[in-house]
């Protein structure tokens, strides 16, 4: 992935900045020009709380080039409490320990490094979540 | 708007094709298929094909395929809608027909994914997901099935092996298929002992990277006759050709547990074709994983939802069963070289429809169906035939 997208979506990768459309009122994630949900323009931005519960997951062993050094992992498909759901992976838990419903927050890590001398990826992957605090 | 015929069919074998390049397969399915016709040349190709450009460094590929098969002079484009790239040519093809603007039109389906080591194919196949929101974190394709099947047998209770039915039909059927890549049965505990690639999909659940092209011939059926002399295999007519897509993410889903894009599109092919599923003789149904076969039942009207798998055993999908799927063997065993599967779907229900599908000869059969899936049910094309 190229430098100026990383540059661009790291709102979205680094705080979860989505949008409440101002028409139907539904969360968005990630910001898009048209509302999924009612097709009208979408709306300003709106960071997202970062908590959420897995809705499905799966522990990867054939993983795709450039992900090899943490393979194997486990991915999720996460529903956040505002609505949307992400494809994110799951970070601080054993893949055995993964189950769905399980609680989880958002944390910063790494996602992934191109290579020794390229850029190195960060962005959200979940974890258990530590407090019930709102 | 003009009925469109195939008057002929080609298909490569499928498998790791280490010693054939590209444009060699491609050539042995093409030249297979105008034999068949038996024409000499054509108005356009269209030529379906996901991965050239980024597993073989190779774009423009129709007209290098045009070139090689000794095609120069006609209108060649390749076309891409992720592993629904051979159903979405198809289309094209069927469109240039029925407009009145070409009359012989050949459609293929290409795909070369054994020149790169696994790892940069999975980075490949990982494309037909949203680079920025599903790739970035590193979920492959088969990861994406998997969310999905975890998610379905955890809300339907559908214990592990209760997909296997689908596989062990596949390998049936593929044993007496000469294209096919695997070309032997399995049973229940080939299955369960398979090795997981994504939890819970094992290798069983999934088909396989390889190689393979497949071509069809396209003409105006008002003209068939012209073609289809004493030893020919008979033209089979397209009744209906639908594509519906859905949100390219599994996330943005409404219920990822169902395809919103094979209903639509079956819908649209049903009253097309002026058919119910109950008219359907057999079904040649995107298998890509056996989660993927479970859903496209449900969604095309042949399951309830969460029942889908119920229907994995011998009576129900077998070559002899009320709904027979894969008969050439599927995506499983057959083979699924991407680009060109939608192309080898459609191929083998000519087989059915013109008696030539050998042992596997689904009898008395008139109308097949082919669905072919890009991505994980984000484009969805459904083409009905009939003789």
């Amino acid at each position: 992935m190229g430098i100026p997208n990383l540059w661009r979506t790291k709102g979205q990768r680094y705080s979860l900045a989505g949008e409440i459309c101002p028409s139907c009122s539904q969360h968005i994630f990630p910001p898009r020009d048209v509302c999924p949900h009612c097709a009208k323009p979408a709306g300003p931005i709106h960071t997202l709380s970062g908590r959420g519960e897995v809705y499905s997951y799966t522990t990867m062993y054939n993983v795709p080039q450039g992900f090899q050094e943490q393979s194997p992992y486990t991915v999720a498909l996460v529903k956040l409490e505002e609505g949307p759901m992400v494809t994110a992976q799951l970070t601080d838990v054993e893949n055995e320990e993964v189950a769905i419903g399980m609680k989880v927050e958002m944390v910063t890590r790494k996602l992934r490094e191109e290579s020794e001398e390229g850029q190195i990826v960060y962005g959200y992957k979940f974890r258990p979540r530590l407090t019930e605090a709102a | 708007m003009r009925s469109v015929s195939i008057i002929g069919i080609g298909q490569s074998a499928v498998g790791e094709l280490w010693d054939r390049s590209a444009r060699h397969i491609a050539y042995d399915a093409i030249s297979a298929a105008m034999q068949d016709a038996g024409i000499e040349t054509a108005d356009a190709l269209f030529l379906g094909n996901m991965l050239s450009g980024s597993l073989l460094e190779q774009e423009h590929l129709a007209t290098l395929v045009a070139d090689f098969c000794g095609l120069r002079g006609i209108e060649a484009a390749k076309v891409e809608a992720a592993c629904a790239s051979g159903a979405a040519t198809l289309r094209i093809g069927t469109m240039a027909v029925a407009s009145g603007m070409h009359d012989l039109v050949i459609v293929a389906g290409l795909e070369k994914m054994t020149d790169t080591v696994g790892k940069d194919t999975t980075a490949g196949l990982a494309t037909a997901s949203d680079a920025e929101y599903e790739a970035l974190h590193g979920v492959s394709f088969v990861g994406l099935n998997a969310l999905i099947m975890q998610r379905y047998m955890y809300e339907y209770n559908v214990p592990i092996d209760a997909f296997a039915g689908f596989s062990i039909n596949a390998h049936r059927n593929g044993a007496n298929n000469p294209n096919a890549m695997f070309q032997e049965a399995i049973d229940l505990d080939a299955y369960v002992k398979a090795p997981v690639i994504a939890t819970p999909i094992n290798i069983m659940d999934s088909s396989p990277i390889c190689d393979g092209a497949a071509a069809l011939i396209l003409a105006p059926t008002e003209y068939v006759k012209e073609f289809t002399t004493s030893h020919h295999r008979g033209a089979v007519q397209i009744l209906a050709s639908a594509s519906a897509n859905d949100t390219l993410a599994v996330h943005d889903r409404r219920d990822p547990l169902f395809l919103e894009a094979a209903y639509v599109s079956s819908q649209k092919a049903y009253q097309q074709a002026n058919v119910t599923p109950a008219d359907i003789d057999l079904f040649e149904l995107h298998d890509a994983f056996t989660i993927m076969s479970a859903l496209s039942l449900e969604a095309t009207g042949f399951a309830r939802r969460g029942e889908g798998w119920r229907m994995a055993h011998e009576e129900q999908i077998g070559i002899n069963g009320k709904l027979p799927l894969s008969t050439m063997g599927g995506l499983k065993s057959r083979g699924h070289p991407v680009g060109a599967t939608g192309v080898y779907q459609v191929a083998e229900v000519v087989q059915q429809l013109t008696e030539s599908a050998g042992a596997n000869q689904v009898r008395n059969a008139r109308i097949g169906m082919a669905q072919n899936i890009g991505g994980s049910g984000a484009t969805i094309i459904t083409h009905i035939l009939g003789t």
